[in-house]
Formats: C-alpha cells, sequence, structure tokens
C-alpha cells in the first residue's frame, strides 16, 4: 500500500486541490442562495405594477425620425442614390432574369428541368420525386405561388453562394479575414428571421429586392460556415504535394482545394437552400409573393384548411430540393462513367427543351385540395377534444404562464439588469454574464419593457417544455436503437421544414392564443434538441457505462448518475439551439395571437404609424436573443467538457 | 563533376522569432534546452553535404531527427532559416516565386510517405498534374503520362481513381506523377513507410529500377536501416537535426562515426555489407598465394566459398596493385566476429 502511494508532499497537494474545489462549490452554492434570497426580497419590496408600454417612447420616435429622414431623402442622399439603389435595382434585375428563366420554361418545361437536374445529378429516384413533387404543385393549384417562391429562394440561393464561397475560402485561408468574421456570423445566426425584416424594408423598400436581400442575410452564414469547413479539411498533404509540383496559388485553389470540399460545398449549397426556402416564406410579411402569402393571409384568419394547400407546397418544394441537392452531394463521393453521365445530360437537356416547346396550363390539371377534409379534421377536433385541449392551453397559461408574465412584467428593469448580471456571473462567467445584462438595459431603453417579459416569459415556458420533452426523447432513443431509427426519418423530415408550417397543427389545435405559439415553439425546436441529446448520451464512453453497470447500477441510476451527467455538454448545446430556435417561432407566434414583441413588428410592416414601435420590438428581440444565447453559450463554455 | 545538390550550413529553426537563433550562442544549445529557453525547435541543425549527378542520396534517421524537415527545405515546401542550397548550380534561396515554381515543374520533383494524390481526379489525370498546370496541352500530357504510367507498371489502371487502388498501387501513381515531368532530381519523403513490407520491397526494387534505367539524382529519406542500406549509394545519418555521419554503407557498417550510428547498424550482418578491404591482412614475408586474385570491392558473403576452399591466402588487388591477402582465418573470424572490424 506505502509503495503504490504518492510521495507526501503531493498527497497534501492533492488534498488541499480538492479541499479548495469544495470549497470553491460551497461558495458557489452559498452565492446562488444569497443571491436568490435578495432577488425574492427586492422583488417584493421594489415591484413595479407593470404598466402597458406607451405608445410613443423615445426610441419609437427615434426609429419614426428615421424612417422620415430616409423616406425624404431616398432620392437625394448619395447612399441611396450610389449605393442602396443600385444594390436594390441589382437584386432586382436578378430577379426578373430568375423569373423570366423559370416562366419562360413554362408547366412543362419546369417540371422537365427540375426531374432532368434531380435525375442527372441525383439519380433517377430523385428525378422522379422532383416529377412528381412539381406535378403535384400544378394539381394543388398553387403553381404561380410555387413558382414564385422558387424564384426568390433561387434568387437568394444564387447571392448567397456567389458571396458566401468566396468569402467562406477567404475565411479558411485568410487569418484575419476568419477572425474577424466569426463573431459576426455568431450574431447573424442567432438573429430571429423577424428582427431583420423591417430595416430591410426600410433601406430597400417592401417586396422583393427586400425579401432577397433578407433571405440573403439569413441564408448566408451556413454558406460561409460550411464552406470554411470544407476548405480547411483538405488534407495538406494534397496541397503540399501540388505544391511541391509547382502549382501556383490560383492552381492550387481551383485544380486542388475547391475540388477537394465539393462534398462540403454542395451541403452548403443545400443548407442554404433550406434556410432561404424558410425565410422566403416569411418574407410574405413584407409583401413578397409566394405561397408564403396565402399561409399568413389563411393564418390571419385562423383558417387552417386554406393554409394547408400551401403549407403542403411548401414541404414538397423543401423535400425536392433537399433530396436534389443531398444525394448529390453524396454522388460528388462516387466517381461516374463520364460518359455515361453525358449521355443523360444530353438526353435530359433535349427533353427539358421539348417539354419547354409544350403549353400546358396548369389550371386545367384535375385540381385537388385539402382545404374541406383539413376543416372538417379541424372541426372534429374543437368538437371532440375541446376540453382536452382547451384544458391544457388554460392549465399552462393559468398555471405556469401568467404568474411568470406578472412577475416578470412587474420586475423593475434595474434588477433585471442587475439579476441577469449576478446570476450570469456566476453560471457563465463575467465576460458573457456582461454581454446580457447589457443586451437587457437595452431592452429596457427601447420602452418595450411590457412586451418583452410578455414574450420572455412565452419563451421560458416553451424552452422548458421543448427541454423535457427533448431529453426525454433523446434519453429514450439513446437506449432503444429501433425507435432511434424509427424516428431519424422524422427528426430529417422535420428540420427540413421551413418554420412557418409549424404554426398550422399548433392553430389546428388550439386557435389563436399566446399557447399556441408555445405549441408551436415546442413542435419546431424539439427535434434538434432530440438529436442533440442522443448524440450527447450515445457518446458517453461504453467503457464507463460498462464499468457503472458492473457496479451493479440500475438502468435509473446508470441514466441519472453517469449518462446525463457525463452528456451535459450535450445536454447545454441542446439548450442553446433550442433557446433560439424558441425565440424565432414565439416571435412568428406574434402572427397568430401570441401577441407582445411579434406582433408589433408585424404591426410594423402593416401600418406607417407603428414603424418606429416595430423597429424598436425587432431590436428587442435580436437583444432578448443575445441575452439568452449569451447566458446559456457562456454556461456551456464555462461548464462544458473541454474539448 | 559540379554536385547536382549542394547544401551548405543549412538550418532550419521552428517557433517565435527563429531567424535569431543561428549565429548566436543559443545555436549550440541542445535542442531540448534550447526549446525550453526560446521556445523554438531547430529541427535541422547546420547541416551540409553534396549529391552527385546520378547518385542515390538516403536520409537516414528516427521520426523527429529532422529528415523531413531537410529534404522539404531543399525545394523550400519549407523556408529554410539559413543557409545555401543549390541545384544544378543555381541557388535556391536566391529564386524569386517564378523562377522556384519552375524548378518544382521541371527539374525537381517529389514522392511522399502518404500519396498526396488528388482523390478526384482519375490515375491519368494526377499523373498529368503537373503537366497540366505547366499548360502542356492535353493530347500531349495525357500520351506523357500514359507512358510514364507503363514505366511503374500500371497501364490499364488510367481510367481508375485513386481510391480503387491499393496503397502500393497509389504510391507507384505517386512516382509516375513525379517522373512525368522528367526532372533531374527525385525526392523521396518516406515513400514506402506506409506499405506493408513484401509491397515494400518490391517498391524498393522498382526504384532500383527505375534509377538504373533512366539514370536521375535521387534523394531519399527513410527511417528504415535495411532500406538505406539496399538503395543508398550514401547514407546521410541524421540525428536531432544534426549529420552525424555521411558515407558509402560500407563505412557505416565499418566505421560508424560514433555509438548513435553504431547502434543503428549493430545488427547489420557484416559480411553482407562489408567488402574484403575490410578484413584482409598484410601477406607475411614470402608467403605463398593463390594465383588469382580477388578484387578489393568484393562483398565477403561473396567470397566465402572461394576463400574457405582455398588452401593459401588469397590476393585481394585494386586493379593491378595489391593490397593484401584474405585466408580461411580472417574470413571465419569476420563471419562470426560481432566485433567492430577496423579497416586495413
Amino acid at each position: 500500500m506505502t509503495a503504490t502511494s504518492p510521495p507526501a508532499v503531493l498527497r497534501v497537494t492533492a488534498a488541499a486541490l480538492v479541499d479548495a474545489t469544495r470549497r470553491r462549490g460551497f461558495w458557489t452554492r452559498t452565492v446562488a442562495a444569497v443571491l436568490i434570497v435578495a432577488t425574492v426580497v427586492a422583488y417584493l419590496i421594489f415591484r413595479t405594477d407593470g404598466a402597458a408600454d406607451s405608445d410613443d417612447a423615445a426610441a419609437f420616435r427615434f426609429f419614426d425620425s428615421v424612417r422620415d429622414w430616409v423616406d425624404a431623402n431616398r432620392d437625394t442622399s448619395p447612399f441611396f442614390l450610389y449605393g442602396v439603389n443600385y444594390v436594390r435595382l441589382g437584386v432586382r434585375l436578378l430577379v426578373d432574369a430568375v423569373q423570366a428563366v423559370l416562366l419562360g420554361l413554362g408547366f412543362a418545361g419546369l417540371v422537365a428541368a427540375v426531374s432532368a437536374i434531380g435525375l442527372v445529378f441525383a439519380g433517377w429516384r430523385t428525378g422522379l420525386l422532383a416529377f412528381g413533387g412539381f406535378l403535384a404543385f400544378g394539381v394543388l393549384g398553387l403553381w404561380e405561388q410555387s413558382v414564385d417562391t422558387l424564384v426568390l429562394t433561387v434568387s437568394a440561393v444564387l447571392l448567397s453562394v456567389l458571396i458566401g464561397v468566396p468569402l467562406g475560402v477567404l475565411a479558411a485561408r485568410v487569418r484575419w479575414v476568419g477572425a474577424t468574421l466569426r463573431p459576426v456570423l455568431d450574431v447573424m445566426q442567432i438573429m430571429p428571421t423577424f428582427a431583420y425584416l423591417a430595416p430591410m424594408t426600410l433601406l430597400f423598400l417592401i417586396g422583393e429586392p427586400a425579401a432577397v436581400i433578407a433571405t440573403m442575410i439569413y441564408a448566408v452564414p451556413a454558406t460561409i460556415r460550411i464552406t470554411a469547413l470544407g476548405i480547411s479539411e483538405v488534407p495538406p498533404t494534397a496541397v503540399e504535394a501540388a505544391t511541391a509540383l509547382g502549382s501556383t496559388r490560383w492552381q492550387l485553389l481551383s485544380k486542388v482545394r475547391l475540388p477537394m470540399a465539393r462534398t462540403t460545398i454542395v451541403l452548403a449549397v443545400n443548407q442554404t437552400i433550406m434556410l432561404a426556402l424558410s425565410m422566403v416564406v416569411i418574407t410574405a410579411l413584407i409583401d413578397a409573393p409566394g405561397l408564403g402569402q396565402n399561409i399568413v393571409n389563411a393564418l390571419q384568419r385562423v383558417n387552417v384548411g386554406a393554409a394547408f394547400d400551401a403549407g403542403v407546397a411548401i414541404v414538397i418544394l423543401a423535400v425536392v430540393l433537399d433530396r436534389i441537392t443531398t444525394n448529390a452531394a453524396r454522388r460528388t463521393r462516387v466517381h461516374q462513367n463520364r460518359r455515361r453521365r453525358a449521355i443523360v445530360a444530353g438526353g435530359a437537356i433535349v427533353a427539358v427543351i421539348a417539354a419547354a416547346l409544350i403549353t400546358i396550363n396548369p389550371d386545367r390539371l384535375p385540381g385537388y385540395t385539402f382545404a374541406e377534409p383539413v376543416n372538417d379534421l379541424v372541426g372534429w377536433i374543437e368538437l371532440h377534444w375541446y376540453d382536452v385541449t382547451e384544458g391544457l392551453k388554460n392549465g399552462i397559461s393559468a398555471g405556469i404562464l401568467d404568474p411568470l408574465e406578472t412577475v416578470l412584467v412587474t420586475t423593475p428593469w434595474w434588477l433585471f439588469v442587475l439579476v441577469v448580471a449576478a446570476f450570469g456571473t456566476l453560471v457563465s462567467g463575467w465576460r458573457a454574464a456582461g454581454l446580457a445584462a447589457l443586451a437587457a438595459a437595452g431592452i429596457a431603453g427601447l420602452g418595450l419593457w411590457q412586451h418583452s417579459m410578455q414574450t420572455l416569459a412565452t419563451v421560458l415556458v416553451a424552452i422548458a417544455l421543448t427541454m423535457v420533452i427533448g431529453v426525454a426523447t433523446g434519453a429514450f432513443c439513446a437506449r432503444h436503437d429501433r425507435l432511434a431509427t424509427a424516428i431519424r426519418p422524422v427528426l430529417d423530415a422535420a428540420q427540413t421544414m421551413p418554420s412557418f408550417v409549424y404554426l398550422l397543427p399548433a392553430v389546428a389545435l388550439f386557435g389563436a392564443s399566446r399557447f399556441t405559439a408555445i405549441v408551436a415553439a415546442v413542435i419546431f425546436a424539439v427535434p434538434p434538441v432530440v438529436r442533440l441529446v442522443e448524440r450527447g448520451l450515445r457518446d458517453v464512453p461504453a467503457t464507463v457505462v460498462e464499468a457503472a453497470t458492473s457496479a451493479g447500477s440500475t438502468p435509473r441510476q446508470l441514466l441519472w448518475k453517469v449518462q446525463l451527467p457525463m452528456a451535459r455538454g450535450g445536454l447545454l448545446l441542446a439548450a442553446n439551439q433550442g433557446i433560439v430556435m424558441v425565440l424565432a417561432m414565439v416571435v412568428v407566434g406574434g402572427l397568430v395571437g401570441a401577441g407582445a414583441l411579434g406582433y408589433d413588428v408585424v404591426a410594423g410592416f402593416s401600418q406607417r404609424e407603428l414603424f418606429g414601435e416595430g423597429l424598436a420590438a425587432g431590436l428587442a428581440i435580436v437583444l432578448l436573443g443575445i441575452l439568452l444565447d449569451r447566458l446559456t453559450q457562456g454556461f456551456h463554455d464555462s461548464k462544458g467538457p473541454r474539448r | 563533376m559540379a554536385p547536382m545538390i549542394a547544401v551548405t550550413d543549412l538550418w532550419k529553426v521552428f517557433g517565435p522569432r527563429a531567424g535569431r537563433i543561428v549565429g548566436t550562442p543559443l545555436a549550440d544549445l541542445p535542442r531540448a534546452e534550447l526549446r525550453a529557453r526560446t521556445g523554438c525547435l531547430a529541427a535541422v541543425r547546420d547541416v551540409s553535404f553534396d549529391v552527385e549527378p546520378g547518385e542515390v542520396f538516403v536520409v537516414m534517421g528516427l521520426s523527429g531527427s529532422g529528415k523531413s524537415t531537410l529534404v522539404r527545405c531543399l525545394t523550400r515546401l519549407i523556408e529554410p532559416t539559413s543557409g545555401e542550397i543549390s541545384i544544378g548550380g543555381e541557388p535556391v534561396r536566391a529564386m524569386g516565386p517564378k523562377r522556384l515554381r519552375d524548378l518544382r515543374r521541371r527539374q525537381v520533383a517529389m514522392v511522399f510517405q502518404h500519396f498526396g494524390l488528388l482523390p478526384h481526379r482519375q490515375v491519368l489525370d494526377n499523373v498529368a498534374y503537373g503537366l497540366e498546370i505547366q499548360g502542356v496541352p492535353r493530347a500531349e500530357r495525357h500520351r506523357k503520362a500514359g507512358e510514364v504510367l507503363a514505366l511503374v507498371g500500371l497501364d490499364g489502371h488510367e481510367h481508375q481513381y485513386p481510391d480503387q487502388l491499393s496503397g502500393g498501387m497509389q504510391q507507384r501513381v505517386g512516382l509516375a506523377r513525379a517522373l512525368a515531368a522528367d526532372p533531374e532530381v527525385l525526392l523521396f519523403d518516406e515513400p514506402f513507410s506506409a506499405l506493408d513490407p513484401l509491397i515494400r520491397r518490391d517498391m524498393q526494387a522498382e526504384v532500383r529500377r527505375l534509377h538504373a534505367e533512366v539514370g536521375k539524382t535521387l534523394v531519399f529519406i527513410t527511417h528504415d536501416l535495411a532500406e538505406a542500406l539496399t538503395l543508398g549509394d550514401r547514407i546521410a545519418v541524421l540525428r536531432d537535426g544534426e549529420l552525424v555521419q555521411v558515407g558509402t554503407p560500407e563505412d557505416l557498417v565499418g566505421a560508424p562515426a560514433d555509438s548513435y550510428v553504431a547502434d543503428f547498424v549493430r545488427d547489420v550482418p557484416r559480411s553482407d555489407v562489408l567488402t574484403l578491404r575490410w578484413i584482409m591482412r598484410d601477406p607475411g614475408p614470402d608467403e605463398l598465394c593463390e594465383d588469382e586474385p580477388l578484387s578489393h570491392r568484393t562483398v565477403i558473403r561473396d567470397a566465402v566459398h572461394r576463400v574457405m576452399r582455398a588452401e593459401r591466402p588469397i590476393p585481394v588487388v585494386d586493379g593491378d596493385r595489391r593490397l593484401g591477402v584474405i585466408d580461411a582465418d580472417r574470413m571465419l573470424a569476420a563471419l562470426v566476429s560481432h566485433h567492430r572490424q577496423v579497416p586495413a
């Protein structure tokens, strides 16, 4: 025994270390307890009556004056004359060109073209899927809207690729570009989609150009990130060999790095398309044409059936575009017979040209609409499940949401900022806490305290539900392989669907209310949470699990004492992801009765006198996003596993 | 004849402000101490050697001895810290980017341990890559690539992709790619370390055959002594970035410069490497010898039969000049002894 024990000095140091750690844990707990008590006391003493927000806050007036200035100077200021207006014109030309091509092909031509692209780049199955999918747009009577959505998506993706791929290459190759872009992309990715629609309309007016640019801003971070990843993953041995043969920098890029990264770049395009489609649908709010219009109109009338067809069309479009690009990416890894491929491509081009010459009026196709059966179903649910849905809605609203909202709204803003700073420092470190507290103070300064706290309450309830459902399902999937296999395609499908679509089932079940937004947010955010939780749990080393099992742990003990604690990194990441998604969706829920910030933003688009308030609400959403993201991300960084 | 490659006082130091080390007392510190004091790693220290045209020059050392860095310094894939390199009489460190590219394209080609093939190109286009970036027209570069593929025994595989080939075949592609531009010098960076032993032996034979056929100057990096002895006309032993000894395989085995080299070559069967020169003795006065002499370049093993059967000692000659004699006693001692032989 003595032979194996470490030297005395070491033992003492180790003991001191353990002691220090224990003491630090004790301190943290004491400080946390004191803080909680102090917070409660401070709240009880200083709580306000939670006055409604003024319609005339300084921030609103400021934004209104900005708007007025822009309106007055749109045709005179050099910033607009030589900058913004040209961008708008350029994007307009791009959209027109894409539209001319797609419409020029005609119904038969476009169906043939998409099928041919699927066939040549992704195999005959995908080609068939594309054929059926695009035919369905005609059958649903949504051909024009679908083409409009496609036009905007394609334009935005073209722009994103044009800007994103070179930037991604630069970010991977030039250190300072990468270092500069990283924080910018971080912020861009946590910005809820709603937030930057208003600034876009301010600069580019409502309509297609603003929609395409907003979509591009939403989608381009993924293009840049994934491209940079692909370029930096190119094996250095190949680059070195090509250098040793005397390649120039340009030859290295064009003949080695880009071709070797092409699988990843195609995946970047896939992600860009999915994000773009999701955003294009939302830009219906700033008057962009397409399927989104149908959904927005129907949702505002709470007519699920009317929205359902458009929802189906969006899902079909998403699935077709996703399948084509993922299978194309998979195919880049497989070597193919060049001649055969050339023959197929040639044949496909001929077929597309031939099809383009045929004129088929899609309106004359046999039509089908889901409106009636869906509305019947919704009616049936309302009739038979009324007690259940109503009970759930009222139970959660009255039991959790309302009290939480009341507490948050009646908290004086300075106390909220202090609490964020104090607890933030405790769990995430002072840097993250400082940023989060600044964001909280910013929200107070915008004059939308009540609405922001209402939105925050909704987000908190939704994220709690999301985490409970997500962790439970994830843990279940991690233990039952068969269940995991069965659920995976559902999760895959869920992640390709644009966020708007998730509102439909929520509205069908719960009508228009705050709770509807919560349900939509939960449906929207649960799939990635399940995925991250499952991966985190499965990543727990098998040896540790084996050791715990052989020590006699029950499955429950194994989960609670070994797997969940060890998967903490994955869980925190899941929480972070979940929060960002939930916030985005809760805001969209403003369309279906969730009110608060989301509603302010939408109202800002439609009513001129509410513009300033809308813009302020958008900014408040961004600040909320930063606050929540910093707190959880910082928590993840400081407490997560070291990698 | 002027050397093909001449390296003089070459240094490569990695780390912060590496340039300040060379030429100061810091440079004399042992590696570990230098690292502790400055955070810099001297990968190549004050190395000088010449490689003659048509020679196979092997650089041998354990991993971390700086041999891969050394070979990369020759064409400035890694920029040397100080020293001179000349290839074909031209100073490499003075070359501008364009001239350097030209050197890499036409004069010096390299074969890598992990092949460095381009997975998205067929074998033919991998081999033609060097010609392609020089702007050689397609038909011409494909013809040339086909020729070198035949030379390395890969005809028929032109239209396959690298991942469809075995490791040995992939390295043949790497070899063909290096040969395609008909360079004067070939650099091999542990080309066969990633291959299994049988294939490695094949590839070594292949290199010997190619060297005999095309007569290039070869610089060959390896950590495998057997490989060094079979391939090398001369071998340079590198330790911690410093040259310990440069010499023929015989020199290394017969007269290791220090205990490090001696350790390295300890298990090499001497009779396979050393020549009679190392074990002959002076003839006694009036000693009677066999009539037919042996050349002093004969490897011991090849002389065993004659010497053991001869009744009298056999003279060892260099042309017409008699250097000494060899008899059965000396031969037996050489065959059984593991002691170090002292040159006569």
